[in-house]
């Protein structure tokens, strides 16, 4: 009877890792999955839009050839790069507020700290969709946005 | 005998040290982004300001920082993509070590060539010195 347990670990054909699994899908709590799920969805998201973005502004442009007038009139005279870059801004503020939300969870412990904390923080994201959702709409394009 | 620090007698296993890259380079993500916002801003806000800003990217120390942003972006994107396969496909937990090998050598495989692309103004005169290129 003694070793019934390791008996049984022995017949499942799939051994699961307990360090591997990263943070397993939060059970019972609504606002808990949906975050669970907000993140992986956007990082998905972000493996195309900021892998894509990082490669065009450091190998195909250089950081040397890029003026306030370059933005202006080369990489936001589109419709599309505007949206495009919009929608990069909105899944890292997502993904990227929730990770933030994640480690705030892990190590802050005392309640007041933690509610400052995520007060902070949330305040913080809201700003910068103000700021970078203001700029993506009102920069002028010297020749005008097709 | 050899004495070994402490520091290294604990041999961290792969998921380990896979979550610690992965807390690191996204909280570094993190603090460029806000950092790279409040930058764009400026495009409309003060454009010579923001064309300094954009100097210093440019400069060499602004470089290094941009290919360890690059590092952290491609790791973090990699290791992403690790998890989300092993929470949507559970028996690929078998595999994680195998996987967590393959982020490593998409990492160096397409890193070594972008932080090339990123530090040519350093090794593109050399070579042009030297007659190379």
């Amino acid at each position: 009877m003694a070793d019934q347990p390791q008996q049984a670990e022995e017949s499942l054909s799939v051994q699961v890792s307990p360090v591997s699994r990263g943070r397993a899908r939060p059970r019972g709590s609504r606002r808990e999955i949906l975050a669970w799920y907000t993140i992986r969805v956007s990082g998905l998201m972000l493996f195309v839009l900021a892998l894509a973005h990082f490669s065009i502004l450091h190998f195909i442009w250089d950081p040397g050839e890029q003026t306030a007038d370059f933005i202006a009139s080369q990489r936001w005279n589109q419709f599309f790069w505007r949206g495009f870059d919009w929608l990069l801004l909105m899944n890292v503020l997502f993904h990227g507020f929730l990770g933030v939300r994640t480690v705030v969870l892990d190590y802050i412990h005392r309640p007041a700290w933690r509610d400052f904390t995520l007060l902070l923080l949330y305040t913080t994201g809201v700003l910068l969709f103000i700021i970078g959702t203001q700029v993506v709409l009102t920069l002028p394009s010297p020749g005008g946005v097709q | 005998m050899i004495r070994i620090p402490n520091t290294l007698r604990y041999r961290p296993r792969e998921g380990m040290v896979a979550w610690a890259f992965h807390r690191l380079s996204g909280l570094g993500i993190f603090a460029f982004v806000v950092l790279h916002v409040l930058d764009i801003y400026l495009v409309g806000g003060n454009p010579a300001l923001y064309d300094e800003v954009l100097a210093f990217y440019a400069s060499i120390p602004g470089r290094i920082l941009e290919v360890v942003l690059g590092a952290a972006l491609l790791y973090h994107a990699l290791n992403g993509l690790r998890i989300i396969v092993i929470d949507l496909w559970p028996r690929m937990t078998v595999y994680h070590r195998a996987l967590w090998w393959a982020t490593w050598v998409i990492f160096i495989g397409v890193g070594v060539p972008g932080g090339l692309i990123i530090m040519r103004p350093v090794w593109l005169p050399i070579l042009q010195q030297l007659g190379l290129a």
